[in-house]
């Protein structure tokens, strides 16, 4: 493993949470936490679906997608079932607590006291009509995309 | 091994240079380890979250979590990043003499 390079430590992320099912936005949640946690700065920016996250009314009933995942190795039309979804998301949630790792929303909490920036996606907060009210309070704004691109001078970009 | 003189003592550290003994640590330590992480002078609230540390690993055998820290240390999770600017899991575990935290909470 010797290198003859010497790579400079990563100081800042900025990540992109797109997704909004429950398997969607942890990855990006985690990321950003562990940024903070080894002294990385980060900003989370919540687009499309991800919006779900921060949504005050929906932060709290995110769903695993049991269809149209061949990694759930579950046969789509058994993934279509009433209940599945509901079923995977609470065996999710089950093994998630084991790891300590939170409900979205205490999640989102522990991640903006620990220093990262909140922030959602103009162009999908217009598209869905939404308003700054209907977010959680951790959020701290709402940012067009090159107001993003300004926010992440110096960041590494990771989509999720 | 790689070792290190702490309080006058030759200590022997692990690959990640945190102690690779539990029972080789004691406050004098914690205090030179804390001015290598720059942290000058350990309050009572970094000896809460010190003591809350090595309790939890010497039940458990791992360092607790940052959402664990931040529920039962009696320090909240804001005070936790300005007490241990550079990552306070981590740097916290080093200074309490502990191996890197397993978890990625």
């Amino acid at each position: 493993m010797a290198n003859e390079t010497e790579y400079k430590p990563i100081e800042k992320v900025s990540i992109i949470v797109s997704r909004g099912s429950l398997e969607g936005v942890y990855p990006g949640l985690i990321m950003a936490n562990g940024a903070r946690m080894e002294g990385i700065e980060a900003q989370l920016f919540f687009t499309f679906f991800g919006l779900e996250a921060i949504i005050d009314k929906r932060m709290d009933h995110l769903k695993v997608a049991t269809v149209g995942n061949p990694a759930m190795h579950m046969p789509t039309i058994i993934g279509m079932l009433p209940g599945m979804s509901a079923l995977a998301t609470r065996m999710m949630k089950k093994e998630m607590e084991k790891l300590d790792i939170p409900p979205v929303r205490e999640f989102i909490t522990l991640i903006h006291d620990s220093g990262c920036e909140i922030y959602a996606c103009k162009a999908t907060v217009d598209m869905f009509h939404l308003k700054k009210e209907d977010f959680c309070p951790e959020v701290d704004g709402i940012l067009t995309v090159g107001e993003f691109y300004e926010k992440s001078a110096g960041a590494q970009i990771i989509f999720t | 091994m790689p070792t290190a003189t702490l309080a006058g003592k030759t200590i022997e550290l692990d690959a990640d240079g945190h102690l690779a003994n539990l029972a080789d640590w004691t406050e004098e330590i914690a205090r030179e380890l804390a001015k290598e992480a720059g942290i000058e002078e350990l309050t009572e609230d970094h000896w809460k979250v010190i003591r809350f540390m090595r309790k939890v690993y010497e039940e458990e055998g791992d360092a607790p979590s940052i959402r664990r820290l931040t529920k039962e240390s009696g320090v909240d999770t804001k005070t936790l990043y300005k007490l241990f600017p550079k990552g306070p899991a981590k740097k916290a575990a080093k200074i309490a003499g502990l191996p890197k935290p397993k978890g990625c909470i």
